[in-house]
């Protein structure tokens, strides 16, 4: 069924969707066209785009392996501190990257408190390698898929619940037949966050692994470089950040997302 | 995309500097935040009433907002290239490109040559930052084919790595060495940052002055700065 919308709510969304995709016309136009083919086709280009794909990719995944968890945790039990805790998971999502970025390398570099006794034992430095680049983009995109899970898991009816658990099914059945199930459209809504938020990722990154074509160089990075040496090549990367995004984000909302 | 961001900047500018004749905006390079900030305050000590506004950033950004119109007074670039076209600059500073290492220099660098040794944790700004250049154009000149493991967006990430001691070396400004170990560059290999300044407006001319003379250059030197 139809229903009237109040003639300001539809200017208003017209004026949310014009003041966020007004820069992206001006990118648009200031986009080279001509020149495209060649400065997308140069190699860093590609090695940038791989890179990102297989970071966000990978920190996607660690979010959903670890962010479903803390959110079935935090939206089921009770506990002394589960309000610190739940806020020390959702920190990233309001800290500025580069704090987030800064707080790693203290952290977990070379020199850091947990990251020099990692050092010592195994020889492994997270800064300027690729792993380095997985642990900044996930510390960024966990916390979206905390804090949509958690929402998902508490509008279950407890009813569902408790008649699996009455029939005799066990925790982690209820958990994975059950609840999972139930918040099925949430889980794509969740991926799609965290891996749009790790795609872009650009402070933590930075400041945590560094920048190096190949090992550490994401697109974002590749943008952000080539404004002060390349500003053509600059809007090209910019120009397929958009479309891959753009892409990923219309294609699966649909598909996850029941609208 | 830095266009349009310079727009809003100069545009933000424009605003700013419509209310009186007093206020004079100084736009200058990032590297000069706290050289310039002395300046600043020893200038209106000197002046009552007129009010120096810093507009601090990377000299590219800071001159594309002044082709698109920005209201500045006075500008300060590190690298003479950004004032062609807008100005005619004079030369007021210099900063020399110098081997940066964590304090004690745990990695044990001897100098530019050890920019070659991939067991290193080595770093530079990237190319096109004017510290990335220098860098780049001293490694060249002595010879040395760098293997790095990070090319920085600009000299403080550099900085903050070597501090942090992620980094054994860097390539940095004179300037940025407290807190860190420098080894000189040989000086037939050393590259030096070159700035200057100019007045855009007759407002501009009393500060650019002031930053050409003697207690100008005083406060510049005490900040590991040379001047010409």
């Amino acid at each position: 069924m139809r229903r009237r919308t109040p003639a300001g709510v539809v200017v208003l969304a017209i004026a949310a969707v014009v003041f966020v995709g007004l820069p992206l016309v001006g990118l648009a136009l200031s986009v080279p066209w001509s020149d495209l083919p060649a400065l997308l086709t140069a190699p860093e280009v590609a090695t940038a785009l791989g890179l990102s794909l297989a970071a966000s990719l990978s920190a996607t995944a660690i979010s959903l392996v670890l962010g479903v968890p803390a959110a079935w945790v935090f939206a089921t039990t009770r506990f002394r501190g589960r309000s610190v805790a739940r806020g020390v998971v959702l920190l990233p999502v309001v800290l500025p990257p580069v704090v987030g970025g800064a707080a790693l390398l203290f952290t977990l570099g070379r020199t850091g408190v947990l990251g020099g006794p990692l050092y010592d034992l195994s020889g492994l430095v997270l800064p300027f390698s690729f792993a380095g680049v997985v642990v900044a983009v996930t510390f960024v995109a966990l916390p979206f898929v905390v804090l949509t899970m958690e929402a998902a898991f508490r509008s279950i009816d407890p009813g569902f619940i408790g008649a699996a658990e009455t029939l005799g099914a066990s925790p982690w059945t209820v958990f994975r037949r059950v609840s999972l199930p139930l918040v099925r459209s949430s889980l794509g809504a969740a991926t799609l966050l965290a891996w749009a938020r790790a795609f872009g990722e650009f402070g933590a990154t930075v400041t945590f692994a560094g920048n190096l074509p190949g090992r550490t160089q994401t697109l974002p990075l590749a943008v952000f470089v080539a404004l002060e040496s390349d500003r053509r090549a600059a809007v090209a990367i910019s120009l397929v950040m958009v479309v891959v995004a753009l892409a990923v984000l219309v294609g699966l909302r649909d598909r996850w997302w029941r609208t | 995309m830095v266009r349009l961001a310079s727009l809003v900047v100069a545009a933000a500018l424009l605003v700013g500097c419509g209310s009186g004749g007093d206020r004079v905006t100084v736009s200058a390079a990032s590297s000069l935040a706290v050289v310039f900030g002395e300046m600043e305050a020893a200038f209106e000590a000197e002046h009552p009433g007129v009010d120096v506004v810093l507009n601090l950033g990377g000299s590219s950004s800071l001159a594309a907002q002044i082709s698109a119109g920005a209201d500045v007074d006075v500008f300060a670039t590190a690298d003479a290239a950004h004032l062609r076209g807008i100005a005619t600059g004079t030369p007021f500073a210099t900063n020399d490109m110098v081997v940066a290492t964590p304090r004690g220099n745990p990695g044990g660098l001897a100098g530019i040559a050890d920019f070659s040794d991939p067991a290193l944790f080595l770093g530079l700004c990237a190319v096109g930052v004017p510290c990335g250049d220098l860098a780049r154009e001293a490694l060249h000149s002595a010879g040395i084919d760098p293997t790095i493991d990070t090319e920085e967006p600009d000299v403080r990430s550099l900085v903050t790595k070597l501090l942090a001691g992620e980094l054994d070396g860097g390539i940095v400004y004179r300037t940025d060495l407290p807190g860190l170990t420098g080894i000189e560059i040989p000086p037939e290999h050393r590259t030096t940052a070159r700035y200057e300044v100019a007045a855009l407006t007759s407002e501009g001319e009393p500060f650019t002055a002031f930053v050409l003379s003697d207690a100008g250059r005083s406060i510049l030197r005490a900040h590991g700065f040379g001047t010409p």
